[in-house]
């Protein structure tokens, strides 16, 4: 069985993830409802011993790793490569050069 | 003017580029725009349970797949994950952080219209070009490396499933028995066809069949299981340095499809009394 810690950690890590991807309503979001029920039904502790419990902790430490996987890869792509090209100006400017001015538009 | 005749005379009109992503110079176009994005044209989702299994509405609508099929999932869990995607686009649709549902629309639409048997010959075929069983013999610190990591989750997968796969350092690979290859071609078997999907999809991106197993089987977590995948990479990144807009980026593009393929996996494959335990709360 893989290492996972302690499921409370998990379950509240999972939450804050919701919380964050959800926006004002999370608390009434379908996932987030559904993972507080299936917590408290299965009664996530410490035991080692119930085989769904692990089951469920494996399957919430997944989501909870999806997740903040893709909010962290949203962000890197926000900040490095979602700029799209820039424009002949400004690929001018890079060198200092200025496009020519064409009074009539291009001939 | 330079950039006049840096464009090819044959293109295409390109489409509008996306609003703000870059000004627009006094040439008009320009060649190579990436397509518009999709806006959020929704203001609610939620999951309906169908004659199909469960559906996603935007708004009034119901949710199609690519080749304009119903968009329906046998699991509600999953349904409600789908939704939770769809919910968190703010005001466009990034379809590529939409895993399960890419996952979802392959497994109804098929593209590729691949039989059970010919996804589980894919998946095993993986078996010969394995990650975890190409090893190198320098630099040494590397070779050490993935004696360590990865020779455990071979012994691993040798003693749960009862074969013989081992590893080598040659070009050709390692020499898998025909024996071995059939008791995973009938251990794959046991799956249906959507997490069969699912699987086939975690081995693609892991590049690796024993790593998958070892993730489905819940030997391993996810972010293990990618950093036995990249070990080498982690080798090298720990050598010369990280760089962020790149292997950060991978590793989190990876982490991401490797969950979510896992996380499909697991929820089509949901035995039905834990379902109806559920349901009944």
């Amino acid at each position: 069985m893989a290492a996972l810690g302690a499921p409370v950690r998990t379950l509240r890590a999972l939450l804050r993830e919701l919380r964050n991807a959800a926006g004002r309503s999370y608390r009434d979001s379908p996932a987030y409802r559904h993972v507080l029920t299936v917590f408290r039904a299965h009664r996530v502790t410490s035991e080692k011993l119930c085989r769904a419990q692990q089951e469920l902790h494996f399957q919430a430490a997944t989501y909870l790793c999806l997740l903040r996987s893709v909010r962290e890869h949203e962000a890197l792509h926000r900040e490095y490569h979602g700029r799209g090209e820039r424009s002949p100006q400004e690929v001018a400017g890079l060198v200092g050069f200025r496009l020519p001015q064409q009074p009539g538009g291009k001939g | 003017l330079w950039w006049a005749h840096s464009l090819p005379a044959g293109l295409p009109r390109p489409p509008p580029a996306a609003a703000g992503s870059c000004p627009v110079g006094p040439c008009g176009r320009r060649a190579y725009a990436p397509p518009a994005e999709r806006k959020r044209f929704y203001q609610n989702v939620s999951i309906s349970q169908g004659e199909g299994g469960f559906e996603i509405n935007l708004d009034h609508r119901k949710l199609k797949t690519p080749q304009a099929k119903l968009f329906t999932v046998p699991s509600e869990a999953l349904a409600i994950a789908v939704a939770t995607e769809w919910d968190s686009q703010k005001d466009t649709i990034k379809f590529y952080t939409m895993h399960l549902t890419t996952l979802c629309n392959t497994a109804l639409d098929n593209p590729t219209q691949r039989s059970k048997t010919q996804l589980i010959r894919a998946a095993v075929k993986f078996l010969e070009t394995d990650t975890v069983c190409y090893r190198v013999e320098e630099p040494p610190a590397l070779a050490e490396l993935q004696k360590n990591e990865w020779d455990p989750v071979v012994a691993w997968a040798e003693k749960r499933y009862n074969v013989t796969i081992g590893s080598s350092t040659s070009i050709l690979g390692p020499n898998i028995p025909a024996s071995t290859k059939e008791t995973f071609i009938s251990h794959l078997a046991s799956y249906n066809m959507w997490a069969l999907q699912g699987i086939e999809f975690v081995i693609t991106q892991l590049k690796s069949l024993i790593l998958s197993m070892s993730l489905i089987d819940r030997h391993i977590t996810v972010e293990k299981a990618v950093l036995l995948s990249r070990l080498e990479e982690e080798y090298q990144i720990r050598r010369w340095g990280n760089v962020e807009w790149a292997h950060d980026y991978d590793l989190c593009e990876l982490r991401a499809r490797t969950a979510a393929g896992t996380l499909f996996v697991h929820l089509c494959s949901e035995s039905s009394t834990v379902k109806h335990k559920l349901l009944q709360d």
